[in-house]
């Protein structure tokens, strides 16, 4: 197995505090990977680290053979790794359809001079765009209209929005941010079905869970995080069973 | 020399009255994230409240000693209220709207308090009344004038208090709480509204001094005097970086003296080209330099973070 | 079938009765109102290029008119006789630039322009932008004020006169034109010239935002954070975006200087750059139709004010207590606190168009 993501030592300070503390850890290419921790462990700082949102302030950030100095999210989404938010952040006032086409936006090409003009090119892709767009929103199970404006999709819906809009970027890494808060037992079930499945198709899955047990059950890898410091990582069985996780979660309520 | 010396004066002065509006944007920009662009006609209407109730007051045969202070009380009791007003009407209702929302409704505030102000006070320049002996003093070859030094004293203790206020009292430390995390300060039980609206009046209070002191300083009010006031104020903000109490003074004196000094050798540094009418430039110029190369403002941190 | 019939009558209808409209308008109203229309039509354009800007992309630019200047006033140095008395050397009877040499060169400048302000400010929060395009604005205008010594550029507050006349395949568009038998004044033929540049400021506009530019802009309008975490290069949209509202702007400039014949810093103020936005807030950002409707709602504005306001004041107080004027921008701003309080989506809304009736199939 290849590493997909490499971090080496990576830190990252907000005022004096440090968030992350010399963090190392690697994603193999394929698997999906899970990240846990207690609340304020620096597991959201982390993922935003990953996903470019914040500059790291220290170490190596490494992905898909490449080193990266400056990681803004426009750069690393160009790199392949496409992501979810906690608190959904959709395109509200735009259809489901746009809002998965602008996910295409970086696998397309067309500029002013193909919007003005709508030459063949422009009009090839553009179809193919909006087709790959509906076949995602299939794909990830949503079976309203497509030009039903993303505010007026359900909760659950839109958190698959989310995922089909990810999709669409044609990542090598898809991160997701607690993509189950506020699911019940049916939907949670559905997502982890679905995320087997984009699995098979070859990308490779990383998220954080809160909810313990889901991560046990659906990763193969798993990292936990204690005030900004690695602590363990390892497949889940390895995981439940180290001491410093134990204590770290019976130090803090039970998660 | 002499020039240079009456340059930084006329500087101080200046920069003075800048910092008291700058501070204004600071804080609520501090607390709220938003730019209260309304801010510098809330100066404007405070200057024209204070001309008002002086005239009036001087009319019935009031001491100018008595009327001075007492037209300046309420100026900014009139300030606070409006400051009050225009964050309850423009800007509360829109707190959780897209950002774009508040900005807009922030211009119309402007426009509306502009264009009542104007047909109140009407179009022309008003003369401040001449009250005290206002005398000059020479340091050096150079001219200071006893209002000059009123203002820059003033100017100096009022920053000091407000420093007092948030860093000593319940108010400031509520303040400090808001401006940190309003969600983690309601939980801990802070009446999050309450100290929005009050630090609005605080900075609305601080616009009506510096209102007052432009005009006794030029002998002049207008309408439209809010408008490149507030425009010059809030770059002093961003100078010293907006958010910090201390970059507002800071930012507030350094631009005043960017400009009377600019001003005052603008003619000699492009060989006449350009002459003081460009002094509102320099601002500008100011405003674009700090964007440029230091965005976060002399003394602030946490800006770019923050996205 | 019937539906698509339908349709095509109603579009003739519109295409004749807007055809017709300086004729009706003339006959009607009079000719002095052909030319408030006229002018109507140069702010519909503007609206529309700051639509771009504001209502695609999400940007409050605030300083919008001084793009509107840099056109204006391209056109009136350079088709004037005025550059004579600049440099009375080289330019002995002035430059007479063709005016549809200008229009390109103008609005690339205003596009020029345009990028150098951005750049710097667009990667900050957007509220930076609205404060810097303000004080541009100003800066502009101060400019425009001053800079008639030591070198006569800009003739200062009295402004430029005597400016060229637009020509159309070497016919003026200042005099009385005969064509196919018709007679078209002044006025009429300049509405058809803003006529056709209005429709291609609206063709321009639609293609934009139906496109994958499109798209991006109004992404980051939505969710600058989620736009980027999609590979949306953010400052560069919004640059292009800012820099392509700036063009706009350039361009109705120039039709404006042709148009009027004079130009000077008064035209330029603040509260154009207000009026502007509140075409576009009133109307409806982002709505093509909305941004129309209410930039021909504003640009009439005044004209019935000064005819409504004033003999009802005169009639009721026997004087003007409130002028026009101020009463006018007193309006506007209470329309831009009301508006974004109770409809932020402003009269025409883009998205309540039949959306649901629209079919799954993606137009080409």
């Amino acid at each position: 197995m290849t590493a997909l993501l490499e971090l080496t030592g990576v830190g990252k300070q907000f005022g004096g505090l440090a968030a992350l503390n010399r963090v190392s850890l690697h994603i193999n290419a394929g698997e999906i990977y899970g990240l846990i921790g207690p609340n304020g462990a620096g597991k959201t700082t982390l993922f935003n680290v990953i996903t470019g949102l914040y500059q790291l302030d220290s170490g190596k950030f490494h992905f898909a053979g490449q080193d990266y100095q400056s990681t803004m999210p426009h750069l690393l989404a160009q790199a392949g790794i496409a992501r979810t938010f906690q608190n959904i952040r959709l395109f509200a006032n735009l259809t489901a359809l746009e809002n998965v086409m602008i996910g295409r936006h970086q696998r397309t090409q067309a500029g002013v001079f193909g919007a003005l003009f709508l030459n063949r090119a422009t009009r090839t892709e553009e179809r193919a765009s909006a087709d790959r767009a509906r076949e995602l929103l299939r794909y990830v199970g949503i079976t309203k209209s497509s030009q039903t404006l993303a505010k007026n999709l359900s909760y659950g819906e839109q958190r698959r929005l989310e995922i089909a809009r990810a999709l669409a970027t044609e990542p090598m890494l898809l991160a997701l941010d607690e993509p189950a808060a506020g699911m019940n037992a049916t939907e949670t079930e559905s997502l982890k079905v679905l995320l087997h499945d984009i699995r098979a198709t070859g990308v490779t899955v990383m998220l954080i869970e809160h909810d313990v047990k889901l991560i046990m059950g659906l990763c193969d890898r798993v990292a936990v995080l204690d005030y900004g410091r690695l602590i363990a990582e390892g497949v889940p069985d390895e995981v439940r069973q180290n001491p410093a996780v134990i204590a770290a979660y019976l130090g803090s309520d039970n998660e | 020399m002499e020039i240079f010396l009456q340059q930084i004066i006329n500087g101080l002065v200046q920069g003075s009255v800048y910092a008291l509006v700058a501070l204004g944007y600071t804080m609520v920009y501090g607390i709220l994230g938003l730019i209260n662009f309304a801010h510098g006609e809330v100066v404007m209407v405070g200057a024209m409240l204070a001309l008002s109730a002086l005239t009036a007051m001087i009319g019935w045969g009031l001491s100018p000693l008595l009327a001075l202070p007492l037209s300046l009380i309420l100026a900014m009791a009139g300030c606070m209220l409006l400051g009050y007003g225009i964050e309850r009407i423009a800007y509360r209702p829109l707190r959780h709207a897209p950002r774009l929302a508040p900005l807009i409704t922030a211009i119309g505030v402007s426009i509306v308090l502009q264009n009542l102000a104007m047909m109140i006070w009407g179009r022309e320049y008003h003369a401040f009344p001449q009250l005290i002996a206002n005398q000059s003093h020479h340091i050096a070859g150079a001219i200071i004038n006893d209002i000059q030094i009123i203002i820059i004293i003033m100017a100096l203790v009022i920053m000091l208090a407000l420093m007092a206020v948030v860093h000593r009292t319940r108010l400031g430390r509520a303040m400090r709480a808001v401006a940190e995390n309003q969600h983690a300060a309601q939980l801990m039980g802070v009446d999050v509204n309450r100290v929005i609206s009050v630090t609005f009046m605080l900075g609305s209070a601080l616009a009506a001094i510096a209102g007052l002191m432009v005009s006794v300083n030029y002998g002049l009010a207008h309408y439209y005097m809010g408008f490149l006031l507030g425009l010059k104020a809030f770059t002093a903000a961003v100078l010293g970086g907006i958010g910090n109490l201390r970059g507002a003074m800071l930012g507030g004196l350094l631009l005043g003296l960017i400009e009377s000094l600019g001003a005052g050798y603008i003619g000699d540094l492009t060989g006449g080209f350009m002459g003081s009418q460009y002094q509102d430039v320099f601002a500008f110029f100011v405003l674009i330099a700090v964007l440029v190369f230091r965005p976060s403002g002399l003394l602030g941190e946490r800006l770019a973070e923050r996205a | 079938m019937n539906k698509f019939l339908n349709n095509k009558i109603i579009y003739f209808v519109v295409l004749a009765a807007v055809l017709l409209l300086p004729f009706a308008t003339d006959a009607l109203l009079g000719r002095g109102w052909v030319r408030i229309v006229d002018f109507a039509m140069l702010y519909i354009m503007l609206a529309l290029g700051l639509n771009i800007v504001v209502g695609y992309a999400g940007l409050l630019d605030l300083g919008y008119i001084a793009f509107f200047a840099v056109g204006a006033y391209c056109y009136a140095l350079t088709g004037s006789p005025h550059l004579a008395t600049a440099f009375p050397m080289l330019f002995p009877d002035g430059l007479h630039l063709s005016f549809w040499i200008v229009l390109p060169m103008a609005a690339l400048l205003a596009g020029g322009f345009g990028v150098l302000l951005g750049a710097p400010t667009l990667r900050l929060r957007g509220d930076y932008l609205a404060i810097v395009t303000l004080g541009f604005g100003e800066i502009i205008r101060i400019f425009m004020n001053n800079l008639n010594a030591p070198v006569n550029l800009t003739n200062g507050p009295q402004g430029i006169s005597r400016i060229d006349p637009i020509q159309v395949a070497g016919v003026s568009l200042n005099a009385t034109q005969e064509v196919f038998g018709i007679t078209l004044p002044s006025v009429h033929l300049y509405f058809y010239l803003f006529l056709s540049f209005t429709v291609l400021v609206v063709f321009v506009s639609h293609r934009l935002e139906k496109s994958r530019i499109g798209r991006a802009w109004m992404a980051i309008r939505e969710d600058e954070i989620a736009a980027s975490s999609m590979g949306i290069n953010t400052r560069n949209l919004k640059l292009l975006a800012f820099a392509m509202g700036a063009m706009f702007g350039g361009v109705s400039g120039t039709l404006f200087a042709g148009f009027q014949g004079f130009v000077s810093p008064e035209s330029f103020s603040l509260m154009e750059s207000v009026m502007v936005l509140c075409m576009v807030v009133l109307g409806g950002m982002g709505n093509i139709y909305g941004v129309i409707l209410g930039g021909l709602m504003l640009a009439l504005l005044p004209e019935v004010l000064r005819h409504s306001v004033v003999p009802l004041q005169q009639a009721m107080f026997g004087k003007t207590v409130i002028d026009p004027e101020s009463l006018r921008m007193l309006l506007f701003g209470t329309a831009l606190i009301v508006v974004m309080l109770y409809r932020p989506a402003g009269l025409w809304p883009s998205r309540v168009r039949r959306r649901e009736l629209d079919t799954d199939e993606v137009a080409p």
